[in-house]
């Protein structure tokens, strides 16, 4: 499926007010990041996208593509991971990824074992093909949805909501699903994250509130950010496998502050 | 009067589902009227009245719920035709899952949720194979490729079904079945037409009132299993 822009023509906020961004186009290639406090809106803007709203939503909002409407179930042109942590699916998962493959009318052989060793580099902990849906753990379950929507549910448009809840690898998740020519939707609270993208909505009380476009001056913060970002998962891990913190830690913690400060 | 009969299993959304259709029917001035059949007990009819819309109850109580239905849609029909009701829905639970409420010719929906199973579809037979429209609740609880497995399933049960995603907390997906409410053929009648599906036969000492388990006590239409 070949799509060039998704327009996103604006509804109301919570209270029946207009939204204060018109419209939203959205172009192949762009990243977009929607920010703003739980409640804001942001699961709703992108499950508008995923269902194509035709201002039937509790929005109002209506979503053309190439500047038509469409019916949602005629065509899948979004692949989402939502907030969901855990499937409720009856199934063993091997199952479950061919039963989707199929649905999707996917013929290729290998596709279960892809995916399951596409997971598997995301997930800290091993899953395998006969294990049972639902007892996955919160990291395996979303390892194995990002696996799952990035080469079974592939498509133009890929819509995320806050990856970085999932224990696992959000760097890494994004890179998988939002492969070149893309549109992706990025939910998130995380202001790396927030800082990748060259857009992002401000969500406020159900509405798009502002577009803010991202500069030189921000892009610099974001070197900051990953460095922090990279310090913190260090210590994620070490403390996740049982060691202590000592005076040697906080040394090299004192030591970057002031290495920080001179900058 | 248009009539749509509306089944699905108990809890699947069936009420909040019709609730958002009504408000989006009310929208365009169609006036409707609901009928809730249930076996022992329902409080779904205040919800209606609550709504101000026009409700009416049936509980077939030691009854087949089913028999009970097929025996009252009729003078149900006759009070939707008083009131001036545009369009009159009918809501029954599943129940035994043996039977389905659908009439030919009158437009039939079976409302079924994404958390119930994936064995689901094909274990709740003919309410769900014979419905025009089979209407699936609760997509925002699991994950995009669950809700598509789980439609999959549907469509392989009953093919030519239209198959809708509806949430009833939000709303979304019920404008677009209010639209097809309003557009099924108006049923001038009930007198002579017929159920999609037969209903459950039964007619044995236990449809009568007997409790004790033995042989002997067993009278009338009784099926053994081979063990």
């Amino acid at each position: 499926m070949d799509i060039n822009e998704i327009k996103i023509v604006s509804g109301t906020d919570k209270n029946g007010n207009s939204e204060s961004v018109e419209e939203l186009t959205i172009r192949k290639g762009d990243i977009l990041v929607l920010a703003g406090p739980t409640g804001s809106g942001k699961s709703l803007l992108l499950s508008d996208i995923e269902q194509l709203a035709n201002g039937d939503s509790p929005s109002g909002r209506r979503v053309l593509v190439d500047n038509k409407v469409m019916d949602p179930f005629s065509m899948r042109i979004t692949a989402c991971l939502s907030q969901n942590m855990h499937f409720v699916m009856d199934l063993d998962v091997g199952s479950f990824i061919g039963l989707h493959a199929k649905s999707r009318k996917i013929e290729t052989n290998n596709t279960v074992e892809k995916v399951l060793k596409q997971a598997n580099d995301l997930a800290g902990e091993p899953l395998s093909a006969d294990m049972h849906l639902a007892s996955l753990s919160g990291g395996q379950s979303r390892a194995l949805m990002i696996s799952d929507a990035a080469l079974i549910s592939n498509a133009p448009v890929v819509l995320i909501d806050e990856i970085e809840n999932a224990g696992i690898n959000k760097t890494m998740g994004i890179q998988l699903l939002s492969t070149e020519g893309k549109m992706v939707l990025i939910a998130t609270h995380d202001p790396t994250l927030m800082l990748t993208a060259q857009k992002r909505i401000i969500m406020k009380n159900g509405a798009m509130f502002r577009l803010i476009q991202s500069d030189d001056v921000e892009r610099k913060h974001l070197k900051y950010f990953l460095e922090i970002d990279r310090v913190l998962e260090g210590f994620r891990h070490s403390l996740r496998h049982g060691n202590r913190l000592d005076e040697e830690t906080l040394k090299r913690l004192v030591e970057l502050e002031g290495a920080n400060h001179e900058q | 009067m248009r009539l749509i009969t509306v089944s699905g299993p108990p809890s699947s959304g069936k009420t909040a589902v019709i609730c958002r259709v009504i408000e989006a029917l009310r929208q365009q001035a169609v006036k409707v009227g609901v009928v809730k059949f249930d076996c022992l007990s329902t409080e779904d009819d205040e919800r209606y009245k609550s709504m101000g819309v026009l409700v009416r109850k049936g509980l077939s109580g030691a009854l087949c719920p089913d028999h009970f239905f097929v025996s009252n849609i009729e003078a149900c029909f006759h009070w939707g035709l008083d009131e001036g009701i545009d369009i009159l829905i009918s809501e029954s639970a599943g129940l035994c899952n043996r039977c389905s409420p659908h009439i030919k010719d009158v437009m039939s929906v079976c409302v079924i949720d994404n958390l119930s199973g994936q064995n689901t579809p094909k274990k709740i037979g003919p309410m769900l194979k014979s419905a025009d429209i089979v209407v699936i609740t609760k997509g925002d609880i699991v994950s995009q490729a669950e809700r598509e497995v789980f439609s999959f399933r549907v469509k392989n049960v009953n093919p030519r079904s239209t198959t809708m995603h509806v949430n009833g907390l939000t709303g979304q997906g019920a404008e677009e079945l209010a639209r097809l409410f309003a557009e099924s053929s108006d049923v001038g009648g009930l007198g002579e037409r017929q159920l999609r599906f037969a209903m459950p036969t039964a007619l044995c000492s236990y449809c009568l009132g007997e409790k004790r388990i033995g042989e002997e006590y067993q009278k009338g239409n009784i099926r053994k299993m081979d063990i």
